[in-house]
């Protein structure tokens, strides 16, 4: 190969070496991205095969079947899917509007030397431990939810069943509002950015076509960062449902599906983490892994929508 | 402009439009809002973080600092827990860092973008995972059987602790010029060795925050440990093959303790795992910020 009379013997060697580390170093780094995606698949057939008893036992009308009793031995998930589904969707009626508004302010409104430490603030409630988030609103926003806000609720809208009974400082509504806090800073922290991303040509264009601030963002920026925040709000969405320490703190764990929003209910991740002190038969600890297979799929679901929905978003915005 | 006329007239921008006061009434509601929204998100935290402060100063002593948890009434602290979250939260690091790393390193410098795609969507979606499902996934995979112990606890949150820090990991390394890894190969420098010494030490502030900000959030998670590693006695152990008692599992059981003594070293608990979260969390800016003024001053 070479006629300039150096002998080419000792690099060669060298470069082996060399080839060798780099060989090794990419199998290590393949070994643990494949392993990284296998963990995913070990977590969901752990899970299915732990739940199997119950899913043998039960079949799919666990999913509908209203029960969970160990004396008889039987189960059934739909009081849990409903405190799931209940609690996660007040929240995010409540948590959506205000984060968007929170949103808008750091971005178009407030001047930049308060929209920092504002922002910065808001991060932090993200921050806070869901089980010191639990903490508060088992000693002091739940009493306060009995004593001020459920009576007051009774009082202007006590027609509708879902403020009716007596005020409790454990259930269904407390749970709710403890999950609002918790999403308000995922979803206003995305759709921040977001806002930030939005051309500024847009909205400069459309108030310099004489609309205000208001109208631009509702016609321009809103629209354009739409598909965004229904992103931010699955994200969010997504929290609210696998989130189980602060809820179990605060709902009371109720076997039912209850009538009122002040009586105690139960989801999924709540009632997953009150049983952990053991299971009295193979059929319930089955169940409760049933119920943690459901909460996976539920989870899995929104966070596959939410990746999608922002590629999408990712597309469009390319192609501008 | 505007001389005489209705023909002119609507050229006259010194005419109100129709509807201005009504525009105008619009835009202000809506400036409202948006003040008493961010009022009400820095109120809630005020709230949340006066009433832990106020809550749980006055419970805070050396004693409760070096002092295991009481068994019945007697003063005592929270040193146990301390300890015990120590250990876990250190070798959860020591577990998920390296892998978390490789990962990245992986996707940004061997995959093509095919695979690296759909391996952001598996690391997405593993983050998504509930973290009471991931303790209840190793209870079923390893507790059962065993019993509980603390290496399990770390397994567990190491499990949640992955997808967060290879994320963060892979995004600064995508954004680490190509020019700077082709210098370094150009020099005949391989492949492996421009990883390790060019590319991960110019990405090692953004990687700082990265785990930064995981290790603050997987400090304070309660729902795995629950599973793996909640049944200890209140003593100050470095026994890692048993169950280790927690900062997060003892603000849990204090929290549905009918005890006020309980409740207000529960207070205190919360003040000392919001401390260090809060500390994590402006260590995290500290790093960012740094690492944005090298970026700027190169």
């Amino acid at each position: 190969m070479t006629s300039t009379g150096y002998t080419p013997a000792a690099p060669d060697l060298r470069r082996r070496g060399i080839r060798l580390g780099d060989v090794l170093f990419r199998g290590v780094s393949l070994a643990a991205a494949l392993a990284a995606a296998a963990l995913l698949g070990l977590i969901t057939w752990k899970v299915i095969d732990l739940a199997w008893p119950a899913m043998d036992a039960f079949g799919l009308s666990f999913v509908w079947t209203e029960a969970w009793d160990p004396v008889k031995d039987l189960y059934g998930g739909l009081a849990f899917i409903y405190g799931t589904v209940m609690t996660s969707l007040i929240a995010l009626v409540l948590a959506t509007p205000l984060s968007i508004a929170i949103a808008l302010f750091l971005t178009e409104i407030a001047p930049r030397r308060l929209a920092a430490p504002i922002a910065t603030m808001v991060e932090l409630l993200a921050a806070i431990p869901s089980v010191v988030l639990g903490l508060w609103g088992i000693l002091v926003f739940g009493p306060w939810v009995r004593d001020h806000l459920e009576p007051w609720l009774q009082g202007a809208f006590g027609f509708l069943p879902i403020f009716s009974g007596q005020p409790s400082q454990v259930g269904l509504l407390p749970a709710a509002l403890v999950l609002t806090i918790m999403i308000i800073p995922i979803t206003s922290a995305i759709c921040r950015e977001l806002f930030v991303r939005v051309p500024k040509d847009l909205v400069d264009g459309s108030m310099a076509l004489g609309s205000t601030r208001w109208e631009a963002i509702r016609k321009v920026l809103l629209p354009y960062a739409a598909p965004g925040i229904a992103a931010a709000i699955l994200l969010g969405l997504g929290r609210a449902f696998g989130e189980a320490i602060a809820v179990t703190q605060v709902i009371g764990n109720g076997n039912v599906i209850p009538s009122s929003w002040f009586e105690p209910a139960d989801t999924l991740g709540s009632r997953i983490a009150a049983q952990y002190q053991g299971a009295t038969s193979v059929l319930q600890a089955g169940s409760i892994l049933y119920l943690a297979a459901i909460l996976m799929v539920i989870s899995l679901v929104t966070n596959v929508v939410a990746q999608l929905v922002v590629a999408r978003f990712e597309k469009v915005r390319r192609a501008y | 402009m505007a001389t005489a006329g209705s023909a002119d007239e609507r050229y006259d921008i010194t005419r109100r439009s129709s509807g201005l006061g009504r525009r105008r009434l619009t835009e202000q509601a809506f400036a409202a809002l948006g003040v008493a929204s961010a009022v009400v998100a820095v109120g809630i935290l005020g709230l949340v973080l006066g009433t832990v402060l106020y809550k749980g100063f006055s419970q805070l002593s050396l004693s409760f600092f070096t002092k295991p948890r009481p068994l019945f009434g007697e003063s005592g602290g929270i040193a146990d827990a301390l300890v015990g979250s120590a250990l876990i939260v250190g070798m959860c690091m020591a577990m998920a860092i390296p892998f978390a790393v490789l990962v990245a390193v992986y996707m940004s410098e061997y995959a093509g973008p095919r695979f690296s795609r759909i391996l952001r969507v598996v690391l997405d979606i593993l983050n998504g995972v509930p973290a009471i499902v991931v303790g209840i996934f190793v209870f079923g995979l390893l507790v059962v059987g065993r019993g509980q112990s603390a290496i399990f606890g770390a397994l567990s949150l190491a499990v949640l602790m992955l997808p967060m820090v290879a994320r963060a990991t892979q995004e600064v390394l995508e954004v680490i010029p190509r020019s700077l890894r082709e210098a370094s190969l150009a020099l005949g420098v391989t492949r492996w060795r421009t990883t390790v010494s060019i590319v991960l030490p110019s990405a090692i502030g953004g990687i700082l925050t990265g785990v930064v900000i995981a290790v603050a959030r997987v400090a304070g998670e309660t729902a795995p440990l629950l599973f793996t590693s909640s049944i200890a006695a209140n003593q100050i152990s470095g026994d890692v093959t048993n169950a280790l008692p927690t900062l997060p599992v003892a603000i849990f059981a204090f929290s549905e303790s009918p005890d006020p003594g309980e409740q207000a070293a529960g207070w205190a608990a919360a003040l000392v795992l919001i401390g260090f979260v809060l500390v994590m969390n402006i260590l995290a800016k500290v790093f960012a910020a740094n690492r944005r003024k090298r970026l700027e001053g190169a």
